[in-house]
């Protein structure tokens, strides 16, 4: 039997636990509420189709869109293959264990920083010191360097899973490294390099500080090429500019239920993605 | 017979342990010799210093030699990729990769150049048929190789290996998961393929040491004890350690 105080004291915990969560659950329904309701009837054909103009007192993100997909593109282009070959040499080919240990608590630490810090660094290396000026490609090299670390370590952990039976089944074949890696290893773990990528797109659409310094906020519409040498506002960017300096609410809100529909469905797509391949792998 | 591989004053250490302690012996070609011994004797480790599986642990470090066909494998000469193509390996866990039938025995020839889907296809059929599955497997070439059985599968990789055309074929405890039909029938197709392979198995079963070697080698805390014919070492041993083990007296 439990005593009287022990009842009491576990009723209690119990009652917090359900608060703990009800204020949780109340906070997320509210924002996304919040924002759906004041975002979505703003987004229109219109404002997802056009550009800004002074002149009309027109209002339309689609130079933003594109620039958010730039710097995606750019950026996913640039940190897959830094990330995945940075993995595969240290799981695969670094000896030193000890200085793998020091890369990757180094990488652990970087993905934690501020991204303010990341776009006061990208500004004063790809803009003045390189040259770049305040453009989509400073700022998707700036987001390369934040998502580095991330791709990397994802990569690793997934190598990391691939049995060493399998490696050595091939080695014993007379197979040579870089064969065992690409036709053994490698497909062993694209679920770990597709994850790693989605939680990259995730953190990219969502970055404004870093991209803030390193990319700037013009509303141009551009085509890639011109897009990647000129200044350009990504979403998230739009939204503080128009929010802060125009005093646009409504717009403002719309763009931040767009993002939150594209976080929702990168999220959702991450989910899918690790539930397709976990069906796959049978290790 | 021929002789097909010798290890003279052979030494290995993990780091600072000493695995192997000067290991002399002599395997003769197209024919079974047997590695016996408690756990720990350095069995698997002999084995994997006859086709340089060792290189891939860093901490090891060996001394002597080993000569396949008058040659010192761990000359620096030697290129490691095509000794172990000639040397192959079968482990104790099946292993086949995660891809389909057809692939996992493709992968071998693949790696050493044959590109000609006919070429690939014939050896494909040759290897499985080789390794007493083909009846099995014939019409689901194009399956994941992981939903077969684990008899199957150690089969499977006994035709990935045979596909490389090997002269000697390592097994490491080839039998110890699998149950006593599956391990029949390697037994068999061991002993079939002697015909035209050295074969050089590593077993915990001493009636399976009996039954299919010609040869056997007695290892004991990484030394070399006894070595000789399978029937005389297990009727009349000429060390008593060796009469200790064999008798179930330990280990
Ligand atoms: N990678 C390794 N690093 C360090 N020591 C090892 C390593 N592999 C094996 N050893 C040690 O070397 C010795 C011989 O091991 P080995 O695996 O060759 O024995 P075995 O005779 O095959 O045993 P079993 O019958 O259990 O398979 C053991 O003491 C083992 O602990
Ligand atoms: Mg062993």
């Amino acid at each position: 039997m439990l005593s009287k105080k022990r009842k009491a004291y576990i009723g209690g915990m119990k009652a917090a636990m359900y608060i703990s969560t009800g204020i949780t659950a109340v906070f997320v329904i509210f924002l996304v509420a919040y924002v759906f309701i004041k975002g979505i009837p703003n987004i229109s054909w219109e404002l997802l189709s056009t550009k800004p103009s002074y002149i009309s007192g027109n209002i339309g993100i689609l130079p933003d869109i594109l620039n958010t997909i730039y710097i995606v593109l750019t950026t996913l282009i640039v940190v897959i293959p830094l990330g995945v070959g940075a993995a595969i040499y240290l799981t695969e080919y670094a000896k030193n264990k000890k200085i793998v240990g020091i890369i990757e608590y180094a990488a652990e630490t970087l993905s934690g920083i501020p991204s303010i810090i990341y776009g006061s660094v990208g500004m004063l290396f790809f803009c003045e010191f390189l040259g770049f000026r305040k453009s989509l490609l400073a700022g998707a090299m700036t987001l390369v360097i934040m998502n580095l670390p991330t791709v990397m370590r994802t990569t690793q952990e997934s190598l990391k899973t691939v049995p060493q039976s399998y490696r050595d089944g091939a080695f014993g074949l007379g197979a040579g490294k870089w064969r065992v890696i690409r036709k053994v290893v490698l497909p062993g773990c694209v679920d770990g390099v597709i994850t790693g990528c989605i939680l990259s797109v995730g953190r990219i659409l969502g970055e404004s500080a870093a991209l803030l310094f390193t990319a700037g906020f013009a509303h141009a519409l551009n085509g890639i090429i011109d897009g990647l040498s000129s200044p350009g506002a990504s979403l998230t960017v739009a939204l503080y500019v128009y929010a802060k300096e125009q005093g646009e609410f409504g717009i403002a809100f719309a763009i931040a239920a767009i993002l939150m529909i594209l976080t929702l469905l990168i999220n959702l797509s991450a989910a899918l993605v690790s539930r397709y391949f976990m069906k796959k792998r049978k290790f | 017979m021929n002789d097909i591989m010798t290890a003279k004053n052979l030494n290995l250490w993990y780091d600072k342990t000493q695995a192997l302690k000067n290991v002399n012996i002599t395997i003769p070609e197209k024919s079974i010799t047997a590695f016996i011994g408690p756990s720990g004797c350095g069995k698997s480790t002999f084995l994997k210093t006859l086709n340089r599986m060792n290189d891939l642990i860093p901490t090891v470090r060996i001394t002597g030699e080993i000569s396949y066909n008058g040659q010192n494998i761990y000359d620096s000469t030697v290129d490691v990729n095509e000794l172990r193509r000639e040397i192959g390996m079968v482990f104790q866990k099946p292993n086949p990769f995660p891809m389909s039938i057809y692939d996992n025995i493709a992968y071998g020839p693949r790696t050493h150049g044959i590109r000609s889907k006919v070429k690939l296809d014939e050896i494909v059929e040759q290897s499985l048929r080789d390794a007493a599955i083909w009846d099995e497997v014939k019409d689901r070439l194009k399956k994941n190789a992981l939903g077969m059985s684990g008899g199957q599968q150690q089969r499977l990789c006994i035709a990935r290996a045979l596909a490389v055309k090997p002269k000697i074929l390592l097994m490491d405890e080839p039998t110890s998961a699998l149950d006593p039909i599956s391990t029949l029938r390697i037994e068999e197709l061991a002993i079939e393929l002697k015909k035209s392979y050295t074969i050089v198995i590593v077993t915990h079963n001493m009636q399976q040491a009996v039954r299919i070697s010609d040869n056997t080698a007695f290892f004991l805390m990484g030394e070399l004890i006894e070595y000789g014919e399978t029937e005389k070492l297990f009727s009349q041993p000429e060390d008593k350690r060796t009469e200790d083990y064999i008798t179930g007296r330990f280990g």
